[in-house]
């Protein structure tokens, strides 16, 4: 059935048409209660782009524009935003243009990308985008018409009358419609009625990416603009003397100058950069803790014993349950920092003006950009623009601003517009990472072999709370203790795909394979037994629904035929994050007596999928990213550097080094939750179980290519 | 500073340059060809190749000097209308996530496919190798490549 919404008044820019112009329909997502009335020719748009929010327009012609506020760094909300309006509209897709909005507080609520929560946030606010324009629509095709508004239909953009056979274009009402006022309700389609959402629609920037087009932020040139790149320190050092004398005297370099504890190259193109910072002569003395990863290891050795843990959930009584079991089973994990590496390297431009300033770059919080130019440059937010352009990925890297404030700094200093540029070497020595983290996990069974007490210790460095405390399986277990302790490090970290998940799924996965060994229980069958428990006697509340976990679970045994062929090895793992539930099998077969990884098969419930092409590309893209550093990530530091410093000796994953992946995703019909993290973080558990099923080996720390469980394994990837 | 007259394109340009910057330096920062892109600067990830008389080559490690007379092709001139059956092929498919990585790998696939017009999974796999996605698109990858072949 159709569900009406409320439209609150505060939600709709009032309406209204210009003899040149279209109808220019703006919507208030954050609720800003100042109507504003515009009508704007496509040209008209595109020029004064920064005046607007959120809003689609629509010309004469029967066009439409769609705004998308949010970053798009390859999670595709670009195209799958204005879906959803579009849906509403009951548009013809093929007369949507869409357009990245700029920054905009004033009129976009969360305008940033990060969290997987984008669609969830929006998803509502989109609907009632489109719904609200399409009912006024209608308004004013009735009247034009002088029927009953309930006689008229629209399908792709146009407006029909059944019994007089008329039918009118969105285009050919767009002024009448602009005259009216927004309705306090309007309905919204019965999903089973989508005709765009749940389709494979490409990407709305295909042939501009195919093409070569200017996209990214390292695309960017203006005329007078300088480049400029910058020498950091390395973790807990400052810098003791610079010499630049050899780099003045390269040819395009224009200045040298030492900020904080940076020094800037400012020249008229990028190569002269790099060869500068080559030349470049700086020496560093420490001024903290100067790190080494042999530090790390003590160090997590050490917190892991400390009496100093903070209890982030106590359930029953732990030490009881350890006392009294059959059998204890105690692992530890641990995993190093990774570098986020996106493809396109750091960079932003930036024009200091007096007290205005333009920003124009790849930023995951263009917000945050924005606050932290204010705070530096002591001016007002409302004095500073950002034009966001596409990312050349993220992973959670382009959440920081650092790089957006060097540009801030230099532009300043060089009053004239400057872009800055991360090298590859910048970028991946230059922080912020996924922080390096240890676990100790201890299970009880009784004489059943049922899990009577859980208890999780996590350290991390920089890392925040290293736990998710009302993660499965608490809820679950009677006797349940997880802690934390955060380890101050001079290394930067930083928010990267799925945070801390991205690790702790596959350690807390494998734990649990290893603990329902030791019960003599199927592994999927020893989850399923523990969510039966966390449905019918909870302990404690939960954040996960645990039926959402179970169905998941249930259709990748299904889909993945588990356990059911003896020559297939066979991998499970499970984890609920960012709201969505992702099951994961890891299909080993034995050939020639070499395990091969064949196969993932991963099973979603993101509730509607809006759109399946996205959708696919999250869930194996999040597969082989979780895979590909699960396999090979390792960062590792002699005296506050990271030795990795390009992808000669940084490996990621390659062409060869993928198997098939096959994707399911259950009907649930629950509101979309976000794609961008949820399928990564159970890959590394899935491959580790399948290696220990077909092995025996099992897999304590990342990265496996680098452990001696591993290194005699052969492991072969082969795809069909 | 050197004068170096190049054929990009089927175009030509005169650039005056040190003789050590690599041609992707050229195509971006002198020339506007900026659909070449920068990612790691020591050949290992292919985000920056062209053709070079059409061979697949990295350009963020050739140095201008040695362009000579040979004919360069970028991603813009790959086609007129962005219609060259891999660009077409990796829209039917809708390859790119991210879409940082592809220009690269879609002039690797066409230069790959010129040699080899019918290639099996595994020389396409192979192939494309050198070319690294950090979005995990290898899948859609080879499904173009191999879609490109059907449709040339």
């Amino acid at each position: 059935m159709a569900n009406i919404t409320k439209t609150n008044r505060r939600d709709f820019l009032k309406l209204a048409a210009a003899a040149t112009g279209g109808l220019f329909i703006g919507f208030y997502w954050s609720g800003c209660d100042s109507p504003k009335m515009q009508v704007l020719s496509t040209e008209e748009i595109l020029s004064k782009a920064t005046d607007f929010n959120s809003f689609l327009s629509i010309t004469p012609d029967g066009d439409i524009v769609i705004y998308s506020p949010n970053p798009e760094l390859g999670q595709n909300i670009k195209t799958s935003f204005p879906m959803v309006v579009a849906e509403e509209l009951d548009a013809d897709w093929s007369r949507v243009r869409v357009l990245q909005a700029n920054l905009d507080t004033e009129k976009y609520e969360r305008q940033l990308t990060g969290g997987s929560g984008a669609m969830p946030h929006s998803w509502e606010r989109l609907r009632k985008a489109g719904a609200t324009a399409r009912h006024l629509l209608i308004a004013a095709a009735a009247t034009r018409l002088e029927v009953d508004r309930n006689s008229l239909t629209t399908e792709k953009g146009i407006i029909y009358h059944k019994d007089s056979g008329k039918k009118l274009g969105y285009g050919d009402v767009v002024l009448d419609a602009a005259q009216l006022e927004a309705p306090d309700e309007v309905l919204f389609k019965d999903p089973k009625d989508f005709k765009i959402i749940g389709t494979p629609v490409k990407n709305v920037d295909n042939e501009d990416i195919f093409t070569g087009k200017p996209l990214f932020g390292l695309d960017f040139y203006r005329e007078g603009m300088l480049h400029a790149m910058v020498q950091r320190p390395p973790f807990g050092m400052k810098i003791k003397s610079v010499d630049d004398a050899s780099v003045r005297a390269i040819p395009g370099i224009q200045d040298v100058f030492v900020y904080e504890n940076n020094v800037a190259i400012v020249g008229n193109s990028t190569w002269p950069l790099m060869k500068a910072k080559r030349r470049l002569n700086v020496s560093y003395e420490p001024d903290g803790e100067v790190e080494s990863s042999f530090d790390h290891d003590r160090i997590f050795k050490e917190l892991l014993d400390s009496k100093d843990a903070r209890a982030m959930r106590e359930d029953g009584d732990v030490d009881a349950a350890f006392k009294n079991a059959a059998k204890i089973v105690t692992s530890e994990y641990q995993c190093p920092f990774l570098s986020h590496s996106p493809m396109e390297p750091m960079n932003f431009f930036a024009h200091v003006k007096e007290d205005q300033v333009e920003l124009i770059g790849p930023t995951q919080t263009p917000d945050a950009a924005r606050m932290q130019t204010a705070d530096l440059l002591g001016i007002p937010k409302e004095n500073i623009s950002v034009e966001i352009t596409r990312l050349g990925g993220g992973f959670g890297r382009r959440l920081r601003a650092d790089y957006v404030l060097e540009a801030v700094e230099i532009s300043k200093r060089m009053n004239a517009p400057v872009k800055v540029t991360w090298s590859r070497e910048d970028d991946m020595t230059g922080g912020a990472y996924r922080p390096a983290v240890r676990y100790r996990f201890s299970a009880a069974l009784d004489d059943a072999g049922n899990m009577i007490g859980y208890k999780l210790r996590g350290v991390g460095m920089n890392a925040g709370n290293a736990v998710r405390q009302d993660n499965f399986p608490s809820g679950a277990v009677d006797n349940l203790l997880i802690e934390n302790i955060n380890y101050a490090s001079s290394i930067t970290t930083n928010a990267w795909r799925a945070p801390i998940t991205n690790f702790l799924a596959y350690a807390e996965q494998s734990f649990l394979d290893e603990v329902a060994l030791e019960s003599q229980k199927d592994p999927v069958q020893f989850r399923l037994e523990l969510l039966e428990k966390a449905k019918n006697s909870p302990v404690g509340s939960v954040n996960y629904d645990v039926d959402r976990m179970i169905g998941v679970i249930k259709d990748v045994a299904e889909k993945s035929n588990w356990g059911k062929d003896s020559k297939v090895k066979q991998g499970f793992s499970v984890y609920f994050s960012h709201r969505s539930y992702v099951a994961q099998v890891a299909n080993i077969e034995m050939e020639n007596n070499q395990p091969v990884l064949k196969k993932i098969i991963a099973s979603t419930d993101c509730g509607i999928v809006v759109n399946p092409t996205g959708a696919n590309h999250q869930v194996r893209g999040g597969i082989v990213d979780g895979m590909g550093h699960a396999m090979y990530g390792n960062l590792t530091f002699e005296n506050g550097l990271p030795k990795q410093k390009n992808f000669d000796s940084y490996r990621l994953i390659r062409m060869k080094e993928v198997p098939e992946v096959e994707v399911h995703y259950l009907d649930s019909g629950f509101d979309p939750t976000g794609l961008g993290e949820p399928a990564l973080p159970p890959t590394g558990g899935a491959i580790a179980n399948a290696i220990f099923a077909a092995t025996e080996r099992r897999l304590r720390s990342q990265p496996f290519v680098e452990q001696k469980e591993f290194s005699d394994l052969n492991l072969e990837i082969k795809r069909g | 500073m050197a004068n170096y007259n190049l054929r990009i394109n089927e175009k030509n340009y005169e650039v005056d340059v040190e003789d050590d910057t690599p041609l992707l330096w050229v195509l971006r920062d002198h020339l506007g060809l900026v659909g070449t892109k920068y990612s790691c600067g020591i050949a290992q990830c292919g985000a920056c190749t062209v053709h070079i008389n059409g061979e697949a080559t990295f350009s963020c490690t050739l140095p201008i000097s040695s362009v000579g007379n040979d004919k360069v092709t970028t991603i813009e001139g790959l086609s007129e209308e962005g219609d060259h059956p891999v660009q077409k092929a990796w829209d039917e498919v809708d390859v790119a996530q991210c879409g940082y990585c592809q220009a690269g790998q879609i002039m690797n696939a066409a230069s790959f496919l010129k040699k080899n017009p019918k290639p099996t999974l595994e020389e396409i796999d192979n192939a494309m190798n050198r070319n690294l996605c950090r979005c995990g698109t290898y899948h859609k990858i080879r499904e173009a490549v191999a879609l490109a072949a059907k449709i040339k």
